[in-house]
């Protein structure tokens, strides 16, 4: 994989981040809970418990930490189809998660929309959305609703270096930054759209350059360093808060897995997987900062692993144990509830 | 204790598969993410990681061995210093017994589906839509689309409009005429061309609580939208399990106008109707356009406004009320008859009303029953006229393949057979892009001589 430089538009890369024990543990609590939510999908699906397709997020996990760790309450988030890893770092109930992937009752759409399609009002989680590109512009109204309304939240839309090369895409950079829309175009660049690789499918590389072309500052970021997302996305929403409009960030990050689950990944070589894992993984990362920096012992973050494996196994049982949806639910949820229609009809 | 490695699927049609390879032997250490086997699914070559850590106990299934059931024990793990023969097997991960995976294919061919819970029934009172003594003045489609646009935005200050020159051009067909003047730029919103998006934070926008009207300046660019009306706009609210939907409005002419040729002219009733999840109205009177459009702004749904540009100059008598509105759902009775019924919506309803005219000379009495909405339908409406006069047709503007003309001719027959006199005739624009020659498009619409015929063939006269 192609690592590149943090660089920005405006100034040199900032001081190297820094952070609290607290929080390189909470880092690598919730990293690592991604991961073991996504393995014991992967491991559902292979008993034939999840259906379709399942994308995983093991080896991106430091995105959405690093970017929740930035957010504050009320900031929204919507992003595309690899969306497991976004719905757990903004708050949302493994159980319910894991329960959609299964098709059951207690997923968060009830069963209905399963692995790319599901939402949290509550979490200000605007979804989980299947066509790729299609959450950009989406996100980007959520923005002018916020503005609209008058409140100073962002929005953080993410998607994936394969989606930055839909037209929809251009054409919603052009209205963020006319109408400064607090919008925060979050390139998650794993390398691959699904199995082309950036340097097969363009030759602009540096997806985050693209902005330059609108006026909408952004830049190149190490995601496989959490510290680095979360300086970065907390620059982003500085910028994006304080009414200059949007901000693009292209996070420098790698999929372990295939594209879905079905994906033989033929595409690249093992060899090119492993040296990631073995050098950048970036839950080793903290890891070792935690260690490296006397925060925490062997046994103290074993613990944490036994804490969230059981999280993860109790998700799964849920998943297994939910009923599937009533038949009857077939028919429900179509549409809205009829508003009163006005007096003079 | 140890624990099962089984068969893993590794697609969503795997059955089963071969395993090609082993990657790792009886005694190896493995961790979370080790590749453990390769194996062939019906697609491809896939390698297949190890979950769980521990110790390769025994592998039960040699490598090489073909049609491996999904499921099926591959290997045991067993915890440091164990042995795969003194342990007890963790059977805590067995799968459920599950039906075979049901792909829309299998969903295709299987047919039968359980009958759908009526539509929405249009409420049966019989009271006039607008109270007796009622003032009525004359305005065009136009002014009363403006009026109505213009009653919904002070009405609720969420609402607002954006699109191609709706605000300082006053619109490219001067629907939003003065617009602008009375609720500033914050509400209405010109924005470049740029369709595809313009839908998509339309729809952003209704997620983040407010209520946006979307104006194209023709449906045959919103082509270019479709994706986010019917993949996001539609579909959110089943696919959230009823959490998030997306209330907001579509509006634009829709149809031939005149002599724009094949690009501009196309009447996309049909593809709309077809969706779950949307609502889509077409109306035909300038009352009917104030009244639903009114609605349209305050339903909690994403909802289609297929406007006609000829119909925006024509004048039509508008009840003078303060806040009229027109329910979804609810046809009307357009002329009442006798001898056969005409179901008609949008600009068709101007030819149908013209052939009612001429057959009049014919001694025909034409009951003409006006859609309103196409989703949903007012069925009952219909129903009930076709009982009365045994005999229908339909008339639209559309292509004839897949119309909305096919589907109510067979909801008719389906739910009136043994009171039709004749099989329902459906006249429609005929299955040719729209030609630019004056003869020819005149040719490729729905004409008044073939709605005239048709009616008369039902009545075999």
């Amino acid at each position: 994989m192609a690592a590149r430089r943090t660089t920005t538009t405006t100034k040199k890369a900032d001081a190297k981040p820094s952070a609290s024990k607290e929080e390189l543990l909470h880092y690598y609590r919730e990293m690592l809970m991604i991961r073991r939510f996504e393995e014991k999908a992967g491991q559902l699906y292979g008993m034939g418990l999840i259906g379709g397709f399942c994308h995983l997020y093991i080896g991106q996990e430091a995105v959405v930490v690093g970017l929740e760790a930035a957010a504050e309450d009320g900031d929204k988030r919507i992003t595309t189809y690899r969306d497991h890893g976004h719905m757990l770092a903004c708050g949302m109930d493994p159980k319910g998660v894991m329960a959609e992937l299964t098709g059951r009752e207690g997923g968060y759409s009830r069963g209905k929309g399963g692995s790319m399609h599901m939402f949290s009002k509550e979490k200000d989680f605007y979804g989980g959305h299947g066509i790729v590109g299609a959450n950009v512009p989406i996100g980007a109204g959520l923005a002018f609703s916020q503005k609209y309304l008058g409140t100073d939240r962002v929005t953080f839309t993410y998607f994936g270096d394969g989606a930055a090369n839909q037209g929809q895409v251009a054409e919603t950079y052009n209205m963020a930054q006319l109408w400064s829309l607090p919008c925060i175009f979050v390139i998650e660049n794993n390398q691959y759209a699904m199995g082309t690789s950036v340097k097969r499918a363009t030759t602009s590389p540096d997806f985050w350059e693209r902005g330059a072309a609108y006026g909408i500052p952004g830049e190149a970021v190490d995601g496989m360093d959490v510290l680095a997302v979360k300086a970065a996305g907390e620059k982003a929403v500085r910028h994006a808060r304080a009414g200059k409009g949007p901000y693009i960030l292209e996070i420098m990050t790698y999929r372990y897995r295939g594209h879905s689950m079905s994906d033989p990944a033929k595409y690249r070589t093992r060899d090119e997987v492993q040296k990631v894992r073995e050098e950048r993984d970036a839950i080793e990362h903290v890891r070792q900062l935690l260690l490296d920096g006397g925060h925490a012992t062997e046994d103290d973050l074993k613990a944490v692993d036994k804490e969230v494996k059981e999280i993860i196994n109790e998700a799964a049982e849920f998943a297994k144990e939910s009923p599937e949806p009533d038949p009857s639910e077939l028919w429900t949820d179509v549409y809205a509830e009829q508003t009163p229609q006005g007096e003079a009809i | 204790m140890a624990t099962e490695v089984l068969m893993p699927a590794l697609s969503p049609t795997m059955e089963e598969g071969t395993l090609a390879k082993w990657l790792v032997k009886e005694g190896d250490t493995v961790s979370s993410g080790d590749i453990l086997a390769e194996i062939e699914t019906d697609k491809a070559t896939m390698e297949f990681e190890a979950v769980d850590e521990g110790v390769v106990g025994k592998i039960l299934i040699p490598e090489g061995t073909e049609a491996v059931k999904v499921n099926t024990p591959i290997a045991l793990l067993v915890e440091e210093g164990e042995s795969a023969d003194d342990v007890e097997v963790d059977r805590g991960s067995a799968p459920f017994p599950q039906d075979k995976a049901q792909t829309s294919e299998d969903q295709a061919a299987g047919g039968t589906q359980p009958p759908a819970p009526a539509q929405p029934r249009p409420s049966q009172k019989a009271e006039p839509e607008v109270p007796e003594g009622t003032e009525f003045r004359t305005q065009t489609v136009r002014e009363a689309l403006r009026d109505a646009i213009a009653e919904e935005m002070r009405r609720d200050e969420n609402v607002f409009i954006m699109g191609e020159e709706v605000a300082e051009y006053q619109g490219a067909y001067k629907i939003t005429q003065g617009i602008l003047d009375e609720f500033g730029a914050r509400r209405v919103i010109d924005t470049p061309i740029t369709e595809h998006a313009i839908a998509g934070v339309g729809v952003g926008a209704a997620f983040g609580g407010l209520r946006p009207i979307v104006e194209f300046m023709t449906f045959n660019f919103a082509m270019q939208a479709i994706d986010q009306i019917v993949n996001s706009a539609a579909k959110t609210l089943y696919m959230s399990g009823g959490q998030m939907g997306c209330p907001m409005v579509f509006r634009g002419p829709n149809g031939a106008a005149a002599r724009v040729a094949a690009q501009h002219s196309q009447d996309y009733a049909a593809w709309y109707a077809s969706i779950p999840g949307l609502k889509v109205a077409m109306p035909y009177t300038a009352a009917d356009y104030k009244g639903l459009f009114k609605s349209a702004v305050r339903d909690p749904n994403p909802v289609i406004f297929l406007e006609n540009e000829i119909l925006y100059g024509r004048s039509f008598e508008v009840p003078v009320l303060e806040d009229f509105t027109v329910p979804f759902g609810k046809a009307r009775i357009h002329r009442e008859g006798s001898d056969l019924t005409i179901v008609s919506w949008g600009i068709g309803m101007s030819h149908a009303t013209q052939a009612a005219e001429e057959l009049t000379k014919d001694g025909i009495e034409a009951e003409i029953v006006d859609l309103r909405t196409l989703r949903p339908i007012d069925y009952d409406t219909v129903i009930a006229s076709v009982r009365k006069t045994n005999r229908c047709i339909t008339v639209e503007e559309g292509f004839p393949v897949a119309s909305m003309s096919n589907h109510m001719a067979s909801y008719i027959m389906t739910h009136a057979f043994d009171w039709l006199d004749a099989p329902v005739l459906t006249c429609t624009g005929k299955d040719v892009p729209m030609p630019y020659a004056a003869n020819l498009e005149k040719l490729a619409l729905v004409t008044v001589e073939e709605i005239v015929e048709a009616a008369r063939a039902v009545c075999y006269r």
